[in-house]
C-alpha cells in the first residue's frame, strides 16, 4: 500500500496536481473549493517540484494564465466553483478553439447567480453542452469519491494531452468537502524543457527551429472555408473521444429491473438507495457515468433489454436526464428526481421517488 | 461491519475533530471511512455536525438520513436528530444544556456529563475525547490503540505532547458513561 491518508477531496486535488508533475496552478478563491489553492499555498510545491502556484487577480486572469502556460506545452490547471467557472467560460472556449490541453476543476455550488455555497450539480449543461460559445466539447470527468479526486487529476492531463483539448473535473461541495481514505499517487517529475519539445513541439510555443514554421496558439481564423475544415477536425476528435474514452461503473445491474442513472455525489446516494430498495424487494441497479462527455450512451442502451424504467438522479432541476432520454429514445419511461439550491437528497427520498415516479407507472 | 454515526453540537466543541480522529482510527484498522461535515454558514459559530461512517466494505452514501448512532451535544441537535436514530440504534448525549431529554423506547440511550468532566480535568478542550471515551465504551468499534494512532495522525506534531491528556480524557469518559435506557 502506498501513501494512505484521510483527506478532503479538495486537498487531494492539490496534492494530486503536485504529484502528477503539474507545472502551474492559477486560481482565485471561492467556496466550496478554496482548500485547493490553500493546500497548494501551504505545500509550497515551488520549493519541491518547481510547480508555480499563483493567486490571480480574478478568474478571468487565471484562465488566461492557463492559456499562456498551456500554449508553452506545460501541464497547467485552474479551479473554481460555479460563478467563477462562468467567468472563465470565455477562456475555456479559447482553449478548446486553440486545441490546448489544460485541466479545469469545478467544485459546483447551487445557483443560478451567486446562489449558495452548498453542493449542487446544476452546472452539467455548462460543462457538457458548452458554457462558452462555439461548437466545442470538454472532456468531463465526474469523481464520486476522494480517491477518484486523486486519480482523475493525472487522468485528466493524460486525456487533455492525448486529444489536445481542455478537460474538466466536475465535482461538487460534497466530494470536495468530505474526507475519505485515499491512497495518493506516487510522485512523477515535471517534464523537462527537452521532454516538452519532444511531446508537444509540433504545436507548442517552445521556440522556432529553422526547419519549421513558427507555432502559433490561436483560435482565430477569418477564412470561413478554413474555419469549417478546422471544425470538421474538432468534430472528428470528439467522435474519437466517444469511441475510446467512455467510462462508467455499473452497480447491482446484473438482475436489475429498474435503473438509477447518477454521477458524482448523487451516485453515492443512489448506491445507498439501491441497498435500501433491494431490502424492500425492488430490483434496482445503478449506472454511474464517470465521463459526462463522452457520455455512456451505449451502456445505457445495452441495459434497455432488461430494465422497465429509469430514474435519473441529480442535484439539479433536470439536466443530465436529457442525455439519458436521448440514449433511451422513448423505449422505457425515464424520469428525473433532484433536489437543488444546495439541498442534498437523502437515500430515502431517492427510493420514494423511484416508487412514485417509476414503479407507480 | 458498518457503523453510521452523526456527531452534532455547537461549533467549537470539537465535533469535527472528534469525527476526524474516529475516522483516522478506522483507517488504522484497515477500514473504509468517510467524514462529511456541515460546512458554510452553520460552522461559522452555530451548530456543527459531521457524519462519520466506518465500514469493512466500500461505503455507499456519505450523506445519510438515518444513523446507527447519534452523539448529541446540544438541544438543537437533539431536536434535529433524536428521531433519526434507527430503531435498535444508540443515542449518546451530554445532558449539559439539554432541556428536553430523549424519551424513545426503541433505541439505547446513554448519557455522559462531558462538559462537567472536562471542567474537572481542568481543560475544556478534552471535552470531545471524553465524549469519544463514552462512545467507545458503549460501541467499541475501534481499539484504543488505534485511537491513539488516530490522534498521532490527526494532531500536528507540536500537539503530540497532549496525547496522554487525551487518552486520560477517553478513559474518564469510558468510566463515566451512564445508561439511561437499553433494549
Amino acid at each position: 500500500m502506498g501513501d494512505v491518508r484521510l483527506m478532503k477531496g479538495n486537498e487531494v486535488i492539490a496534492e494530486a496536481a503536485i504529484r502528477c508533475g503539474c507545472d502551474g496552478y492559477f486560481g482565485y478563491p471561492i467556496t466550496p473549493q478554496s482548500e485547493i489553492m490553500e493546500t497548494l499555498m501551504i505545500r509550497r510545491p515551488q520549493e519541491e517540484t518547481g510547480m508555480v502556484v499563483l493567486q490571480a487577480e480574478s478568474e478571468v486572469a487565471a484562465i488566461n494564465m492557463v492559456y499562456g502556460g498551456a500554449s508553452c506545452g506545460k501541464k497547467v490547471m485552474t479551479s473554481s466553483s460555479s460563478p467563477g467557472i462562468s467567468l472563465k467560460a470565455e477562456g475555456i472556449t479559447y482553449l478548446a478553439g486553440a486545441e490546448l490541453p489544460a485541466l479545469i476543476v469545478n467544485i459546483v455550488r447551487g445557483g443560478p447567480g451567486l446562489g449558495t455555497i452548498q453542493p449542487a450539480q446544476s452546472d452539467y449543461f455548462q460543462a457538457v453542452k458548452g458554457g462558452g460559445h462555439g461548437d466545442y466539447k470538454l472532456i468531463v470527468l465526474a469523481p464520486a469519491s476522494v480517491q477518484e479526486m486523486n486519480d482523475f487529476v493525472d487522468l485528466s492531463f493524460k486525456l487533455a494531452f492525448k486529444y489536445l483539448n481542455p478537460a474538466m473535473i466536475l465535482s461538487d461541495g460534497v466530494i470536495g468537502q468530505m474526507m475519505e481514505k485515499v491512497e495518493l499517487s506516487d510522485f512523477k517529475p515535471r517534464w523537462t524543457a527537452e521532454e516538452i519539445k519532444e511531446i508537444s513541439g509540433s504545436w507548442a510555443t517552445v521556440g522556432k527551429p529553422a526547419d519549421r514554421e513558427r507555432n502559433i496558439s490561436t483560435s482565430l481564423d477569418l477564412d470561413s472555408a478554413k474555419q469549417e475544415i478546422f471544425n470538421h477536425k474538432l468534430q472528428a476528435k470528439y467522435r474519437a473521444m466517444e469511441e475510446n474514452e467512455v467510462r462508467f461503473e455499473k452497480i447491482a445491474c446484473d438482475d436489475a429491473e429498474y435503473l438509477f442513472v447518477a454521477y458524482g455525489s448523487s451516485a453515492r446516494i443512489c448506491q445507498k438507495a439501491v441497498e435500501q430498495a433491494r431490502e424492500k424487494g425492488i430490483k434496482v441497479g445503478l449506472l454511474r457515468p464517470i465521463t459526462l462527455f463522452p457520455y455512456p450512451t451505449k451502456a445505457i442502451q445495452e441495459m434497455l433489454k432488461d430494465v422497465k424504467g429509469i430514474l435519473s438522479v441529480e442535484m439539479s432541476a433536470g439536466q443530465m436526464v436529457e442525455d439519458v432520454r436521448l440514449a433511451v429514445n422513448g423505449k422505457v419511461p425515464v424520469e428525473h428526481f433532484g433536489r437543488y439550491g444546495g439541498i442534498i437528497p437523502t437515500p430515502e427520498e431517492v427510493v420514494e421517488a423511484l416508487e412514485q415516479k417509476i414503479l407507480g407507472k | 461491519m458498518t457503523e453510521e454515526i452523526i456527531i452534532a453540537g455547537f461549533g467549537g466543541q470539537g465535533v469535527l475533530s472528534m469525527g476526524k480522529i474516529l475516522a483516522y482510527s478506522g483507517i488504522m484498522q484497515n477500514q473504509e471511512v468517510s467524514w462529511m461535515p456541515s460546512y458554510g454558514p452553520e460552522m461559522r459559530g452555530g451548530t456543527a455536525n459531521v457524519t462519520v461512517i466506518l465500514s469493512d466494505d466500500r461505503i455507499s452514501s456519505p450523506v445519510l438520513k438515518k444513523f446507527d448512532t447519534a452523539i448529541i451535544l446540544n438541544q438543537q441537535s437533539m431536536d434535529k436528530f433524536v428521531n433519526e436514530v434507527k430503531p435498535g440504534g444508540t443515542l449518546l448525549y451530554d445532558p449539559n444544556g439539554i432541556t428536553h431529554h430523549p424519551e424513545r423506547k426503541d433505541i439505547n440511550i446513554y448519557r455522559i456529563p462531558g462538559a462537567a468532566l472536562a471542567a474537572e480535568l481542568g481543560n475544556p478542550q478534552t471535552f470531545n475525547m471524553i465524549i469519544m471515551g463514552g462512545f467507545l465504551k458503549v460501541k467499541p468499534i475501534v481499539l484504543l490503540e488505534n485511537v491513539k494512532k488516530g490522534l498521532e495522525k490527526s494532531l500536528p506534531e507540536r500537539h503530540h505532547k497532549l496525547i496522554p491528556l487525551n487518552i486520560e480524557a477517553i478513559q474518564k469518559g469510558s468510566d463515566s458513561v451512564e445508561t439511561v435506557h437499553t433494549l
